[in-house]
């Protein structure tokens, strides 16, 4: 076989190549998982397949792609950030959708938050928001 | 091969927003839509990283780490202020 077919520069450009294409099938998954899902709580679990792995995939193919080391830093800080955001910004949909019952009760197999939810009702008389104790000081 | 990389990639990521779009029409609640913005951010984001992969360059990275600030910030506005609303509403 002819070297340079099999030289590391062809082998690192089809493993980018294959890291773009799961990276982007990933956001494909997130939107069948958007259109598919019953509610809100499972479509957060589709939706955050393109945000992380789907990044990561796609910088770690650039990466490779631009042949140099300086850049991993500047993409390892991108991905990192993605990292710290994304929980943030689930969290507090998913808090919202619980606190609005965005939710089929029916379809969850463990309800942990359900039993904190009933013993601050019944410690501070009725108010319902039970989260905003958390969130008072600001 | 990388021209059929971006081929294959244009056609997932145009379905993909496709179908994001179509749960942030008909979603029947403001936090699904909310959700749907944030995929499709994200989908833009993976445009613009395979668009500096293929091209090998690094002109849009300022843009992705905007891009997700900018996803950010939206959906943790909204669901704050979704959760304000509906608690008013329901005490009323």
């Amino acid at each position: 076989m002819n070297p340079e077919t099999f030289s590391g520069d062809s082998v690192i450009d089809a493993v980018s190549a294959v890291f773009m294409v799961v990276g982007a099938l990933m956001s494909l998954a997130a939107a069948v998982g958007l259109l598919r899902f019953p509610d809100l709580m499972t479509r957060m679990h589709a939706a955050t397949k393109p945000q992380v792995l789907g990044l990561f995939l796609l910088l770690f193919a650039l990466g490779l792609q631009m042949r140099t080391w300086w850049v991993w830093p500047v993409l390892v800080v991108a991905w990192i950030f993605q990292l710290l955001t994304v929980p943030v910004s689930a969290h507090m949909v998913g808090r919202a959708g619980y606190r609005t019952k965005h939710l089929h009760p029916e379809l969850l197999s463990t309800d942990e938050l359900e039993a904190v939810v009933q013993q601050a009702a019944g410690k501070r008389g009725f108010t319902d928001d039970d989260g905003d104790e958390a969130t008072a000081g600001r | 091969m990388m021209q059929l990389v971006l081929a294959v990639t244009a056609v997932v990521l145009s379905l993909a927003a496709g179908g994001a779009i179509i749960r942030i029409a008909r979603g029947p609640s403001l936090l699904d839509r909310v959700l749907a913005a944030d995929v499709l951010l994200a989908i833009v984001g993976a445009a613009l990283c395979i668009d500096m992969a293929a091209n090998r360059h690094l002109n849009n990275l300022m843009l992705l780490v905007a891009v997700s600030l900018i996803g950010f910030v939206g959906s943790v506005t909204v669901a704050r202020f979704v959760a304000d609303r509906r608690e008013k509403t329901r005490e009323s």
